[in-house]
C-alpha cells in the first residue's frame, strides 16, 4: 500500500471515529474508556511481528515483552469492559 | 520468476522466520485486517445504547482475534500461500518454536489481564483504565524499538549491500518519521498514564506539583522531541532515536504531575486518545489498517472524551494541560466557615424524603471514596417503596473518569433508566421535593451561576438549589472542594447538611426509614 492509500484510511477513520463516538450515551463512557483500550492494543500486530522476528535477538524479546503486555490489555481490557457493561439493567429486573 | 523475487527467497532461507514483506501483502491478509478494523467500528457503535452494548464487546474480540491470527499466520509463512506455496521443512521446525514462545506470552498476558478484571472494584476502575493506558503505551515504545532494531521484519528497511555480512540497513525516511513520532507518542503515554495512575490510586498527591518554569521546560522539551525526529528522518543513528525515547519518557513525566485530582478525567481520556495515535503511528509503520483505523478511532474517542470534560468545566484544554488547578485550596474560605448553616441527623432527612414526592440522588467522587453506591440503593428502594419517586442526576465530572458514576450505579444494580445527565435532569429540580447530594460538591455550587469572581464560573452545574430542601452529605465544615472555592449552597435556608461519612450516614438513614 502506498503512503496516500493508508492516509486515506486514517483521515476517513477518523471522521468514523468522530461520529461513531458522539453516539455513545455518556452513561457508558467508562466502558468505552475500557473497551477502547483493548482495542488499541491492536499494536499487537507489531509484537508479534517483532516477536516472530530471528535476526536480531534483543528485538525478538522486546516484541514478546510487547506481546504480553498487550495481551494483558486485550483480555483485561474486553473482560473488564463485559464486567461493566453486564451491570447496566433496565427497571424491573429481579426483586 | 523475477530477479527481485530470487533476492527475496535468498534472504528468507538467511532469515528463515523473516515474512517477506517485500513481496506485497497478500491480498486476503488486508482483508483480514480490514474486517478487523469494521468490528471495532462496530464495537464503538454497539456502545450507544446499553441494550447494544454487550454485542459490540463481542464484536470487538472477534475483530481482534481475526487481527491476532491473520498476523500469526503472515509471520509464520502462511501468507506465501497461494503464492509459492508453503515454505520448507526446516522453516516450519523454527517456526514451532517462535510460535510456542509467542503463545506463551499471550498465556501469560491473559492471566494476568484476566484475573485483574476480575478482581478489581469498580471504584478503581479510573486507576485501572490509567494502567491499561500505560501498557498500550510501553507495548507501542517497545515495538518500535523492535522495528527500529530489526527493520527487515517490518518490511520498513532496504538493505544496501545483501547477504554481505556486516550489511548496511536503511530504514526509508517516511517510516523513520512514523517510528519516531509513534515511539515518541507512546512513551508520553506510558510515562504519563503512570503518573496518573499513581495519583488516582493515591500513591501521589492529587494536589499539582509545580515546578519552576515548568511551561519553558516543557515546551523546550517538546520542540527538542520534534527536531530531533525530524532529523531522525534525515540521519539513522541510534543515538536519535535513544534520545527521543527517553526525551518522551520524562515528558510525559513532566506534563502530568503539575494536573490536580479534579481535572484527571480530562488527563485520563487524554492519554487514552495518545494511545490511539501511538497505534496509528505503528500503523503507518506497518502499512496496517486495522492498526490505522483502531488508532482513529481510539484517538478520536479520547479527544472527544477529553473536549466533554473541558466543557462540563468550562476550561479549554489548553488551561487543563498547563496544569496547576486546584493548587490555591481553602484560600479565602477561612472567614466562610464561621456562616450559620442548618445542621440534620439521619432521622431529620430520612423524615423528610419520605414525605416527599420526588427525590433526586446526586453522587460524586465521595460516593465513590466511600463505597456508598450500594447502601444507597438499599435507600432508594426502601423510599421507592413509601410510594416516592427516585432519580439520579448525574454532572459529567463527577468522580475520576468519564461515566464514573454511572458505572458504580450499574454495579449498586440501579436501573440506568434512573439515571439521567445533567442536561436532562436540570429542569425537574424545581418539581423536586428533596435534593440528596452525596459526595458531590463544586458540581452543585450556584457561585458557577452567579459568581463571576469564581474560579468555576461559567461551568454548568446542577441546580439542586431549586429543591424544596437540599440534604448535602459532607464530613465535616471544613474542606472545600477540588477547586478549592466554598460551596454557597452550604448556607442556603433550603438546606440541611449532614455532617458525617456518607456510608455511616447513608446506613443511618435507611435504618431510620426501616
Amino acid at each position: 500500500m502506498d503512503f496516500i492509500s493508508i492516509l486515506s484510511i486514517f483521515v476517513l477513520a477518523c471522521f468514523v471515529g468522530y461520529y461513531v463516538v458522539w453516539s455513545v450515551t455518556p452513561a457508558l463512557h467508562t466502558p468505552l474508556m475500557a473497551v477502547t483500550n483493548a482495542i488499541s492494543s491492536v499494536i499487537i500486530v507489531g509484537a508479534l511481528i517483532a516477536a516472530a522476528g530471528a535476526a536480531s535477538p534483543l528485538a525478538k524479546w522486546l516484541g514478546l515483552l510487547a506481546v504480553v503486555l498487550a495481551s494483558i490489555n486485550i483480555f483485561g481490557g474486553f473482560a473488564v469492559t463485559s464486567r461493566m457493561l453486564a451491570m447496566y439493567k433496565k427497571k424491573e429486573r429481579a426483586e | 520468476m523475477s530477479a527481485g523475487t530470487h533476492t527475496d527467497l535468498i534472504l528468507s532461507a538467511t532469515f528463515p522466520a523473516m515474512p517477506s514483506h517485500d513481496a506485497g501483502t497478500p491480498g486476503w491478509v488486508m482483508l483480514a485486517y480490514l474486517v478487523a478494523g469494521v468490528c471495532f467500528i462496530l464495537a464503538l457503535r454497539g456502545l450507544s445504547s446499553p441494550v447494544t452494548s454487550q454485542r459490540g464487546n463481542r464484536l470487538g474480540m472477534i475483530g481482534m482475534a481475526i487481527a491476532v491470527v491473520t498476523t500469526l499466520l503472515v509471520a509464520f509463512g502462511a501468507g506465501e500461500l497461494g503464492r509459492d506455496g508453503p515454505g520448507d521443512t526446516r522453516y516450519l521446525v523454527i517456526d514451532q518454536l517462535a510460535l510456542l514462545e509467542i503463545l506463551a506470552a499471550i498465556a501469560i498476558g491473559a492471566i494476568i489481564g484476566l484475573v485483574t478484571a476480575r478482581r478489581i472494584a469498580m471504584t478503581a476502575m479510573p486507576q485501572l483504565v490509567a494502567a491499561f493506558h500505560s501498557l498500550v503505551g510501553l507495548a507501542a515504545v517497545l515495538v518500535g524499538a523492535a522495528a527500529f532494531l530489526n527493520p527487515e521484519a517490518f518490511g520498513i528497511a532496504t538493505r544496501l549491500t545483501p547477504i554481505a555480512e556486516p550489511s548496511l540497513l536503511l530504514i526509508k525516511p517516511l517510516s523513520r518519521l512514523e517510528l519516531g513520532l509513534g515511539v515518541a507518542i507512546g512513551a508520553i503515554t506510558f510515562s504519563g498514564s503512570v503518573i496518573a495512575f499513581l495519583k488516582l490510586n493515591g500513591n501521589m498527591t492529587g494536589a499539582p506539583i509545580l515546578l519552576p518554569c515548568r511551561h519553558l521546560i516543557n515546551l523546550g522539551t517538546l520542540a527538542a522531541i520534534l527536531v530531533l525526529v525530524a532529523w531522525f528522518t534525515q540521519d539513522q543513528s541510534p543515538w536519535i532515536f535513544w534520545t527521543v525515547l527517553a526525551l518522551s519518557f520524562i515528558i510525559g513525566f513532566l506534563l502530568i504531575i503539575p494536573i490536580g485530582g479534579a481535572d484527571m478525567p480530562v488527563v485520563v481520556s487524554m492519554l487514552n486518545s495518545y494511545s490511539g495515535w501511538a497505534a496509528a503511528a505503528m500503523g503507518f509503520t506497518l502499512e496496517n489498517s486495522a492498526m490505522i483505523i483502531t488508532g482513529a478511532l481510539v484517538g478520536s474517542s479520547g479527544a472527544i472524551l477529553s473536549y466533554i470534560m473541558c466543557r462540563a468545566m468550562n476550561r479549554s484544554f489548553l488551561s487543563v494541560i498547563a496544569g496547576g488547578f486546584g493548587a490555591v485550596a481553602s484560600s479565602g474560605g477561612g472567614e466562610a466557615i464561621d456562616r450559620p448553616y442548618k445542621r440534620g441527623s439521619a432521622e431529620d432527612a430520612a423524615f423528610l424524603m419520605r414525605q416527599a414526592d420526588q427525590v433526586v440522588i446526586v453522587p460524586g467522587y465521595g460516593m465513590a471514596v466511600a463505597q456508598a453506591q450500594h447502601i444507597l440503593r438499599e435507600m432508594a428502594d426502601l423510599l421507592k417503596k413509601e410510594g416516592v419517586k427516585v432519580k439520579y442526576a448525574i454532572h459529567p465530572v463527577a468522580g475520576r473518569m468519564p461515566g464514573h458514576m454511572n458505572v458504580l450505579l450499574a454495579e449498586a444494580n440501579v436501573p440506568y433508566d434512573e439515571v439521567f445527565e445533567l442536561e436532562d435532569i436540570n429542569s425537574e429540580f424545581a418539581q423536586t421535593d428533596v435534593a440528596f447530594v452525596i459526595g458531590a460538591n463544586d458540581v452543585t455550587n450556584p457561585a458557577a451561576k452567579t459568581d463571576k469572581s469564581s474560579p468555576i464560573y461559567g461551568m454548568p452545574v446542577l441546580d439542586v438549589e431549586k429543591a424544596r430542601t437540599v440534604l448535602f452529605i459532607k464530613r465535616s465544615m471544613g474542606g472545600a472542594g477540588y477547586a478549592g472555592v466554598d460551596n454557597e449552597l452550604f448556607y442556603r435556608d433550603n438546606t440541611m447538611m449532614l455532617l458525617a461519612d456518607a456510608k455511616k450516614m447513608v446506613e443511618e438513614i435507611v435504618k431510620a426509614l426501616a
